[in-house]
């Protein structure tokens, strides 16, 4: 048994990771990352459209301020979401975008006077500020009332990525390249590191740390038809889910992206919408209007591709040999534009669908994107059950993203978590040493060695990829956009029988080395636990909140799920998760729970949400107009959760630092 | 306006059966020469090189090794020798193709197995090698992120995006003559790299300490001007113009003394 040591261990070499592992290496913490890909091939590199952070530099912007960037964040998370976290986050967003210009991303920038733009299908003209110049710019996302985008044409995460991966390099931080963590080390309360896999040469290695970061992205590979990598398959949620101790939140919050390409999936940027593409029907009429009048194509992700399904279950979608869709019209923003700040997709239009956006209408329809559950964490990052385990990135649920997270809030979040819980870890590992026994850490070595030996020549006969192939398949026609008590019974209860079956899974194949068929078999153990983590969740919760729309329950319920979802798999032998449910406190809430500017106006409200109210309502008139931080503070004191380094104010043009 | 291609008519012909040739070798079994298997499968709408070999991987053979992560042609992982030329196969269209295609690693770097090449560690020797970062002031703290960032104008900022597209997936490595004879020349890979830091005002560095970097046979005066890296690159990098640029500006950084021998007093 080979045992690698280290102060950090990161899983994930994403955006997320990579940032806790500069973070911790600066504090002086040895750290080692592994990923399953190269670090610059994850799937932080497809995030195009733009990172949200409130630097107000464009006229459009004017005005912004990290209170807009919450008041956004909370309201697309239908309440969902930690105010708190919402708090740390927004503060640090700004900071975060500045330290990676300072790392050479090559942001786009202000240029001062008129330019032409897109808005609502108008040609407007912009004038931007002379002081502005030079600054870095901001574009229109979904279900903010401010321009706050900041981007690189769009290929933000591509540069945003390659930046920080250089910073690590630049680090001297190990990446362990092709490197599978299968479980995590741990005794019942605190965790020690992982056992991984070797994807080249199959060998299983041991990694004992201090502290133990998940960042290992999202788990859109539950499902059939998604935006996300072929990577992101949940292993990292599942390997902290397997612990029995480690709980996974809001798992049923899953993210549909409107303007998935037809039918392959890829992503196209919401970034189109943003810069003033539009959404049509097979009759070539623009339909959003007519659901959501204020926001129209720029509400918020789940109900634009709610509204979506519903116009096509309508029967108004186009029809094409692969089935029916709607059209994404961009051809009004010209071909300068389409070729500056829009060339990705230019390129996936001309080499997947064989048409140029600059004349042609896009196939799309809503496609899985992004998981808002993850394993649940203080706002330090750190389990609230498991020490030494932290997360970050998608993986994690601090929860900023609620039931709903908004465009250009994760590629920031990633970024962000990773300066704040790396700085956490960090402290971590200045109070703790090293505490395992090498028995610990052969038990669980001996373990996954002996799953693997079982499913090589344990002489099963199920067929790995069947199983995920069915699975995907329960869970885009069951577990989607619209959920209903029926089908989700039915998934729940064949994903139990797909459990039991994927026990007695066997290979075709012995092939020395990474042998493909294993790794697909080893995961599709883990993916199926996660799924069922989603659909029975999505069971249970008989509301509908954000992107969990139940059509039996279509009203959000403040009063009995104002509440997340708590997932733990107790036993090896169970085929469902033990739930639990953690109030959110709306007493404590800055912004209590209310309509969100678009969508259904239809919730049930919680008792303390009037009370709440008064009390926000007294403070606002005590403060009156002067001193929104002074406001902010008395509202929802936040600050001392962050790092002292990141805890100052952010300059803009209208709040200038002394 | 709206006949995009998924609105093409009905087919009327029957679809192609494809043969797909993959040069195979797994380093863990050295017993098993390396060879040419082919597959057949049947052509279907759409279909891309990456999913015709998942299909062949899931239904005909499961030992078939290769690499895809974004399969939208944005991460580089899945470069591979289509029909005799390096390229991304997650985006290419089997329609494009005949229905002869040969399929093969890509040179130069360490063999996984079968059409799976370790780019990511020849990527980060490279980075390393030619150091890929902005060298910036260090400062104890890093930059004072609570103050506006620092301007720029937004013609250079697309000007270094243009060079910054690079997805590191070692196509123009391939297709380089120089790489194939001289194992440590860095490519064209990191000369662009250095030419967009060197366009990029928070790099410090000079064109004396890029010289040290690749000013050599190894580096820049290493190019035989083949330019099969220009033919080949993906994202459409000015590699050519790149290339010729640094070349001249590295010969100029040589003449100046930059090597040592006959340094100016600026």
């Amino acid at each position: 048994m080979r045992i690698v040591h280290t102060d950090v261990l990161v899983i994930g070499g994403g955006l997320a990771g990579l940032r806790v592992g500069i973070a911790a290496r600066r504090r002086g913490h040895e750290v080692t990352i592994l990923s399953l890909v190269p670090p610059k091939r994850s799937h932080s590199a497809a995030a195009q459209g733009g990172m949200q952070a409130s630097l107000a530099n464009v006229i459009q912007g004017h005005g912004d301020n990290e209170d807009v960037h919450f008041g956004d964040t909370v309201r697309g998370s239908d309440w969902g979401a930690d105010q708190d976290v919402v708090r740390m986050f927004t503060h640090t967003a700004p900071k975060a975008v500045r330290e990676l210009a300072a790392w050479g991303v090559p942001w786009s920038r202000v240029r001062r006077g008129d330019r032409e733009a897109v808005i609502n299908g108008e040609h407007v003209t912009l004038t931007e500020r002379d002081e502005a110049h030079g600054l870095i710019a901001q574009r229109n996302f979904g279900g903010t009332k401010k321009w706050r985008t900041c981007y690189v044409s769009d290929g933000t995460g591509h540069a945003m990525l390659y930046a920080v991966s250089d910073q690590v390099i630049a680090s001297r931080i190990p990446v362990h390249e092709r490197t599978e963590a299968l479980s995590l080390i741990h005794d019942g309360g605190r965790c020690h590191g992982a056992i991984a896999r070797d994807l080249i040469t199959g060998e299983l290695v041991a990694y004992v740390a201090k502290a133990t970061v998940v960042a290992s992205g999202g788990a859109g590979r539950l499902y059939r038809v998604t935006t996300n990598a072929v990577i992101n398959e949940g292993i990292g949620h599942a390997i902290a889910l397997e612990t029995g101790v480690a709980a996974l939140g809001n798992m049923e919050a899953v993210q549909f992206h409107p303007t998935g390409i037809f039918p392959a999936g890829i992503l196209v940027t919401e970034g189109c919408r943003g810069d003033g593409g539009l959404l049509r029907d097979g009759d070539g009429h623009r339909f959003m209007p007519d659901y959501e009048p204020e926001k129209k194509e720029l509400a918020s992700r789940d109900v634009v591709s709610r509204r979506m399904e519903e116009h096509i279950l309508a029967g108004k979608g186009a029809r094409s040999r692969f089935g029916e869709h709607l059209w994404l019209d961009i051809t009004l923003l010209g071909q300068h534009h389409i070729e500056h700040n829009l060339r990705e997709v230019k390129e996936i239009c001309q080499y997947f669908l064989g048409i140029d956006p600059v004349k042609d209408w896009i196939p799309v329809r809503p496609a899985q994107h992004y998981s808002m559950g993850g394993i649940r964490t203080w706002p330090s990052g750190e389990s609230r059950s498991l020490s030494g385990l932290f997360a970050a990135g998608e993986a994690a649920c601090w929860d900023l993203h609620g039931f709903n997270r908004l465009g250009g809030n994760s590629v920031a979040e990633t970024v962000v978590a990773g300066m704040i819980v790396g700085e956490s870890v960090a402290d971590y590992c200045d109070r703790h040493e090293l505490d395992v026994s090498t028995g610990l850490v052969r038990d669980f070595w001996q373990r996954e060695q002996a799953r693997l030996r079982q499913l090589i020549d344990g002489g099963g006969s199920e067929d790995a990829q069947a199983l995920k192939l069915r699975m995907q398949a329960i869970m885009t026609e069951k577990v989607g956009i619209f959920r209903d008590a029926a089908p989700l019974a039915a998934a729940v209860e064949e994903l139990q029988g797909l459990i039991r079956r994927s026990r007695n899974i066997g290979l075709r194949s012995s092939a020395p080395g990474a042998n493909p068929e294993l790794v697909v078999a080893y995961r599709v153990q883990r993916m199926l636990k996660l799924a069922q983590c989603v659909a029975y969740g999505a069971l249970m919760r008989t509301e509908s909140r954000g992107a969990h729309f139940r059509a039996d329950y279509p009203r959000r319920d403040d009063a009995q799920w104002l509440k997340r979802t708590l997932a733990s798999w107790r036993n090896d032998d169970d085929t469902l998760p033990t739930l639990s449910y953690e109030d959110l406190d709306v007493l404590r809430m800055e912004l209590p729970p209310g309509w969100r500017g678009y969508g259904a106006r239809n919730q049930i409200e919680h008792p303390d949400t009037a009370v709440r109210q008064r009390q926000v309502d007294a403070l606002r008139a005590a403060c009156g107009e002067g001193g929104r931080a002074a406001l902010q503070d008395a509202l929802l004191p936040f600050r001392q959760q962050l790092p002292p380094r990141y805890r100052g104010p952010n300059e803009r043009i209208d709040e200038p630092l002394p | 306006m709206n006949d995009a291609a998924a609105d093409m008519p009905a087919e009327t012909q029957p679809p192609r059966r494809l043969r797909i040739s993959v040069l195979r070798y797994n380093p863990a079994e050295p017993e098993r020469a390396p060879r040419l298997q082919t597959y057949e499968l049947e052509e279907a709408d759409g279909m891309t090189l990456f999913i015709a070999l998942n299909e062949i991987r899931e239904i005909q053979d499961p030992s078939l090794q290769f690499d895809f992560v974004c399969r939208a042609g944005i991460c580089g992982s899945c470069a591979m020798v289509i029909n005799g030329r390096p390229g991304l196969a997650c985006r290419t269209l089997t329609t494009q193709l005949p229905t002869k295609i040969a399929l093969a690693p890509l040179p130069v770097f360490e063999l996984i197995g079968d059409l799976s090449v370790n780019t990511g560690k020849w990527m980060r020797a490279m980075s390393e090698r030619v150091e890929t970062w902005v060298h910036a002031q260090e400062t104890a703290q890093g930059a004072d992120l609570d103050r506006a960032e620092a301007r720029m104008e937004p013609e250079q900022a697309e000007a270094i995006y243009e060079l910054d597209r690079c997805i590191e997936c070692g196509c123009c490595v391939a297709a380089c003559g120089t790489a194939r004879m001289r194992e440590d020349f860095v490519g064209a890979v990191a000369i662009n790299k250095l030419a967009r830091f060197r366009l990029d005002p928070r790099d410090l560095r000079d064109d004396g300490d890029f010289y040290e970097l690749i000013g050599d046979d190894d580096g820049v005066f290493g190019c035989m001007t083949l330019l099969g890296c220009d033919d080949v690159c993906p994202k459409d990098l000015p590699l050519m113009t790149q290339l010729a640029y640094m070349r001249r500006k590295m010969a100029a950084a040589g003449w100046r003394g930059a090597d040592g021998a006959a340094a100016t007093p600026d």
